[in-house]
């Protein structure tokens, strides 16, 4: 355990009031609309706020939209788990007293690509060594390592198909789930769904949309005097190894999650037996189930044969290990792949984790828990950054 | 006039470090690193090592022989590849050593067809009069 356990809460969380496609939202009012919500979920306004972290849009060009002076900067920029890695720099800045109210943004205009940035230049690494050869995207890159964990522990098609329909049956219950009146679907249907780039298929991938989020963070001490139920930071820990998904030193384990996971763990004094709710990034069906062996949740290649271990209800409907009743409640709102992805995913992850553990989740809500853990790849199991969680 | 469309695939601009790498491939040699302090190669090129830290490199050629890491079978092309669906994107481990993404030159683009590790050895495409890629075939089973 470390000196900045618990020290610091979250008390201010809020997503954009709509997801999905909303072409009349730029990237920036994407971000202003996150801010508003979640200072306003703080009882704050925008000149409380003294310490930005923001990525998608740069602190500089955030501080000027919103109109502040925050003395307190960081615009790290490492993927979807730069998000993590926010809260983690809060905690510290905070800590450090160099800041007072963290306001960390999420917005991004995934789907319209409204006022978006350009991709890389010819002459970067990923414009020479990937680009020339057809790489289309994430789906082309987040797949690379998939074959070769089935090839070394005999990890299925089938077993993998088991994580989008767990998922889905969590955002059935979530009402701002972009899939919430799609009804399930079964490994089957995962399988039978349009070839995207073998070994995934359309519904092994996450969601393109637009949307943001935005959380609030102070001094523990003070935590209690804001409206809402505080959220404690227990750990977190973060790391980056590559930038290339063909430069990751082996492709059944990422490097990142690793260091990262077992920092927060260590700050926390926690184990994963110690964590009741799970937010582990699901860009792709094959991505949590890395991160289940990496985090020590299962046993290296046990991940397949895990999330395929199902039950029936009395019902006959099916209760997977990961859906609503089963033994490791896991992305709850729904996930990347049937909740909402803009691209940089991790703030809506940091956020279901808040709603879950303040007892605001509605139908999807997981009783009696005090613990949560939030997880996340940048780029392709390139950085991570872990968040552990706590309402107590 | 020639029928030949230009080439739509993204090119690579070389920069310092992988001027030698890509003057290589037109020349029809894949050419790698190495480290003259810890006497291993890397991939992608660097101006530094990545296992040691030395800047004291010199460029070899490399056997083109490998074997395959991972790889995928894209049905969603990137611009420029839309008449080569599904086409191989794999991961080569060189017989030196490092690891490079590359395309599989293949007739038969099946989960069927292609097993991870099975060996392969580099060919040279000239996408352009400037620009030649690496990339690599299955290796033909003796008979």
């Amino acid at each position: 355990m470390s000196g900045l356990r618990r020290k610091v809460a979250i008390v201010g969380a809020a997503e954009t009031d709509r997801l999905g496609t909303l072409p009349e939202h730029s990237r920036l009012s994407l971000h202003a609309e996150a801010a508003r919500k979640a200072l306003a979920d703080a009882g704050l306004k925008p000149s409380d706020v003294d310490g930005l972290f923001s990525t998608v849009a740069g602190p500089n060009e955030l501080s000027e939209y919103l109109g502040i002076v925050p003395r307190y900067v960081d615009g790290t920029g490492v993927g979807g788990c730069s998000y993590m890695i926010f809260v983690r720099h809060a905690v510290a800045a905070i800590a450090a007293g160099y800041c007072d109210v963290a306001l960390i943004v999420h917005g991004e205009s995934g789907r319209s690509w409204i006022d978006m940035e350009a991709p890389g230049t010819p002459a970067s690494p990923a414009g020479q060594f990937e680009a020339p050869y057809g790489v289309a995207g994430a789906p082309t890159s987040y797949s690379l390592p998939v074959l070769r964990h089935f090839h070394e522990f005999g990890t299925t098609k089938r077993q993998m198909s088991h994580v989008p329909a767990a998922t889905r049956e969590w955002a059935l219950l979530n009402p701002k789930a972009i899939m919430h009146k799609a009804g399930p679907i079964t490994p089957d249907d995962v399988m039978a769904s349009r070839i995207v780039c073998y070994p995934f298929n359309l519904l092994d991938c996450c969601l393109v949309a637009d949307g943001g989020g935005a959380l609030v963070l102070v001094a523990a001490e003070r935590a209690r005097d804001f409206p809402r139920p505080p959220v404690y930071v227990l750990g977190s820990g973060e790391a980056t190894a590559h930038r290339q998904v063909a430069m990751m030193r082996d492709f059944t384990t990422s490097d990142s999650s690793r260091v990262a996971s077992a920092d927060a763990f260590r700050e926390a004094g926690l184990g994963p037996a110690d964590i009741d709710h799970l937010m582990l990034y699901d860009a792709f069906s094959f991505t949590p189930m890395l991160f289940l062996e990496d985090l020590g949740f299962v046993a290296r290649g046990e991940s397949g044969p895990f999330v395929a271990d199902t039950s029936k209800r009395a019902d006959g409907r099916t209760i997977y290990p990961t859906g609503p009743g089963g033994k490791l409640p896991m992305n709850t709102n729904g996930g990347g792949l049937s909740y909402c992805h803009t691209g940089r995913y991790g703030m809506f992850a940091l956020l279901e984790a808040v709603y879950q553990l303040r007892g605001e989740a509605g139908a999807r809500q997981v009783p009696d828990i005090e613990t949560s853990l939030v997880h996340g790849p940048g780029r392709q199991f390139a950085a991570a950054g872990t968040v552990i969680l706590a309402n107590r | 006039m020639s029928g030949e469309p230009p080439y739509r695939g993204a090119l690579p601009r070389p920069t310092p470090e992988t001027r030698p790498y890509w003057d290589g491939a037109k020349a029809g040699r894949l050419m790698l690193p190495w480290c003259k302090a810890c006497a291993r190669p890397h991939f992608y090129p660097r101006s530094i090592c990545p296992h040691c830290g030395a800047a004291d490199l010199e460029w070899r050629q490399a056997s083109g022989r490998g074997t395959v890491y991972s790889y995928v079978i894209n049905h969603k092309p990137a611009r420029g590849f839309e008449d080569k669906v599904p086409y191989v994107i794999a991961v080569i481990a060189l017989a030196e050593g490092p690891r490079m993404l590359t395309n599989l030159v293949t007739d038969t683009p099946t989960p069927e067809a292609i097993r991870i590790d099975m060996p392969v050895e580099v060919v040279f495409d000239a996408v352009t009069p400037e620009i030649t890629l690496p990339k690599f075939r299955p290796v033909e089973a003796p008979r």
